[in-house]
């Protein structure tokens, strides 16, 4: 359609900036904008955020939208909805990119459904099918074990993209952008969610998302006791515990630690797999690990086709001396 | 209080990755050969969150289900577990959809039920994870909706809704009717008691075909696909595991660690 214009991409914020996340998706929509020759806008929403809402600029963005409103502080699929479905019938982007979040799984297809058009969810490659000027979106299905590619002939193309799937472009302070205040009012009035609390489940030590080692411990763990050493490991090598889901779903963990398709997708530079038989759900959140060291006692375990280096057996034989040889040798 | 769940049946998930094959001119996934036919596991979990509704304050559970070749031994599961009835839309035509069309059929399906005040689907399929048929159906039926629940209550005519975030969870109300999608947080769906396998067995799922739903033949199935697929293809992993040993687990272990150093990861 003639009228239809550029790449948009929803950029999440916390802790004062933008996410890890969301500067890679606006690497992945600034190649898909070039491609297209059209401009990438990025959106950002929340409260007190306009400041943070620049950095898209600096990350790729040719103009930074942002809805700074006390109602978008927490994210409220409502609200939410009613200011970015108002933005998108303003700017008509061709392509709608937002990460695979909390955020994204809920607000994606709320948004396709109400503009009539489709998402494709948790997407780990967008390309421009150079015929058709149309995305192709390309995603793991069947735990990962096939992966679909997708098209649609709908617009907006609408797609939620897997964290650590593109490497972010460095931040140019010295690149130029219009920066926007997309003032609209939002009608609470309308609203049938209501938001009561937020319970946060603190997660001590180093945050899993930013550990540059994770020891995670599976199914093989048999339970909750064996996770101390996991953490001991940890605390060593200065790192954060994560479980796959037999482990989180039997409470030997809190849910936060959770890795996988459900749960945290992270890339450390070491992922140490115990008792982790690496199903594709666990892998979802892992495979994108600089080195995954395993241990576990079957051969044939399917974490030994992603790890780098393994050990076949039991850990509660193994790990016992692998940590203290791993003590010995940081100690020298 | 009337629950509606939706279910869907899926090869079972957890099949060993090898023995998954696919089609590739086809563009399609070829059931491996003696791999059980199963209820997507989220939707268990679904069915589970209406059951403990039933129980603290009571309600009739009605199952739907979409598909073909819909095995009884499968779909009837949730009435094993405690579900009261169970509906099948199964047709050809209800076939090879996609979210759009799927919540279009469910959707027009749950308006010639009636009356419900509570939907419960699981988050996504365990075969697609496309993570959209709820919500789908909610914005067309025009009832609020919460995604990923760990807890769904009923109070004051109020669905109270634990929603799971990366950093714990939300508490959200909604009023009634409502859509809720539920995630594995809830906790283990209950296994069929005998009692309940027998009860099962009385009774008859209900089956409507389209033309019992006034369902539009050009918006169901794979006619009413908007989202098209068009490749499907295998990622080739090739290992290259350096397996450590040793002349016992505990050498092994240290030897790991003399590796780890070597390789400059310590």
């Amino acid at each position: 359609m003639a009228d239809e214009n550029g790449v948009m991409v929803l950029t999440e914020a916390a802790n004062g900036k933008l996410t890890e996340l969301a500067t890679e998706l606006l690497a992945c929509g600034r190649k898909l904008a070039d491609d297209l020759s059209v401009k990438l806008s990025a959106f950002t929403a929340g409260s007190g955020i306009k400041e943070i809402a620049s950095e898209a600029i600096a990350f790729g963005a040719d103009t930074a939208y942002f809805a700074d409103n006390p109602l978008l502080k927490n994210y409220h699929p409502e609200a939410y909805l009613a200011i970015t479905e108002k933005l998108i019938k303003e700017l008509k982007p061709q392509v709608v990119i937002m990460g695979q979040t909390d955020i994204g799984r809920d607000l994606a297809p709320r948004l396709a459904f109400r503009l009539q058009t489709v998402a494709v969810l948790d997407c780990i490659d967008l390309s421009l099918n150079p015929g058709s000027k149309k995305i192709l979106l390309t995603k793991p299905v069947y735990g990962g074990n096939v992966h679909a590619v997708f098209t649609s002939d709908l617009s907006p193309q609408i797609a939620t993209v897997r964290a650590k799937t593109v490497k972010p472009l460095p931040r140019d302070s010295s690149r130029k952008g219009e920066i926007v205040n997309f003032d609209a009012a939002i009608n609470q009035s309308t609203f049938r969610l209501k938001l009561v609390e937020k319970k946060t489940q603190a997660m001590e030590g180093i945050r899993l998302e930013e550990a540059k080692v994770v020891v995670s411990g599976g199914r093989g763990m048999g339970g909750a006791e064996g996770f101390r050493q996991l953490e001991e490991l940890a605390a060593l090598l200065k790192g954060a515990v994560a479980a796959s889901r037999p482990p989180a779903d039997s409470g030997w963990v809190p849910n936060v630690r959770l890795v996988g398709l459900t749960g945290k997708v992270i890339a450390p530079e070491m992922y140490i797999a115990v008792g982790i038989s690496g199903s594709s759900q666990h892998m979802a959140g892992c495979s994108a690990s600089r080195n995954i060291i395993a241990i576990n006692k079957d051969a044939e375990a399917n974490i030994f086709r992603y790890a780098r280096y393994g050990v076949v057996g039991d850990w509660r034989k193994v790990l016992p001396a692998f940590i203290s040889k791993v003590k010995e040798l940081l100690s020298s | 209080m009337n629950i509606i769940v939706c279910v869907k049946q899926i090869t079972d998930p957890e099949v060993p990755p090898t023995s998954i094959k696919i089609d590739a001119p086809a563009r399609r996934i070829i059931p491996a050969e003696g791999i059980a036919a199963v209820l997507s596991p989220f939707d268990l979990h679904a069915v589970e969150a209406a059951l403990r509704i039933k129980e603290t304050s009571g309600a009739k559970v009605t199952i739907l289900s979409m598909g073909s070749n819909l095995l009884r031994e499968v779909v009837k599961k949730p009435l094993a577990m405690g579900a009261d009835e169970l509906i099948l839309l199964e047709d050809s035509a209800f076939a090879d959809g996609d979210s759009i069309s799927n919540a279009y059929t469910l959707a027009t399906a749950v308006r010639k039920i009636g009356a419900y005040d509570l939907i419960l689907c699981g988050r996504q399929a365990a075969d697609w994870d496309f993570g959209q048929t709820g919500i789908g159906m909610a914005e067309m039926l025009g009832i609020p909706c919460i995604t990923i629940a760990r807890k769904v209550a009923v109070v004051d005519g109020k669905a109270v809704v634990e929603r799971v975030v990366a950093d714990g969870y939300e508490v959200i109300e909604t009023p009634l009717p409502a859509l809720i999608t539920v995630s594995n947080e809830l906790g283990e769906p209950r296994y069929p008691t005998i009692k309940g396998i027998l009860a099962s067995k009385k009774i008859e799922p209900v089956v409507w075909k389209p033309a019992e739903i006034s369902i539009d033949p050009a918006k169901t199935g794979a006619m009413g696909r908007k989202l098209l697929l068009v490749n499907l293809f295998q990622p080739v992993r090739e290992s290259r595991c350096e397996i450590i040993g040793g002349e016992t687990p505990e050498e092994a272990g240290a030897n790991l660690a003399v590796k780890l150093r070597e390789a400059k990861l310590l």
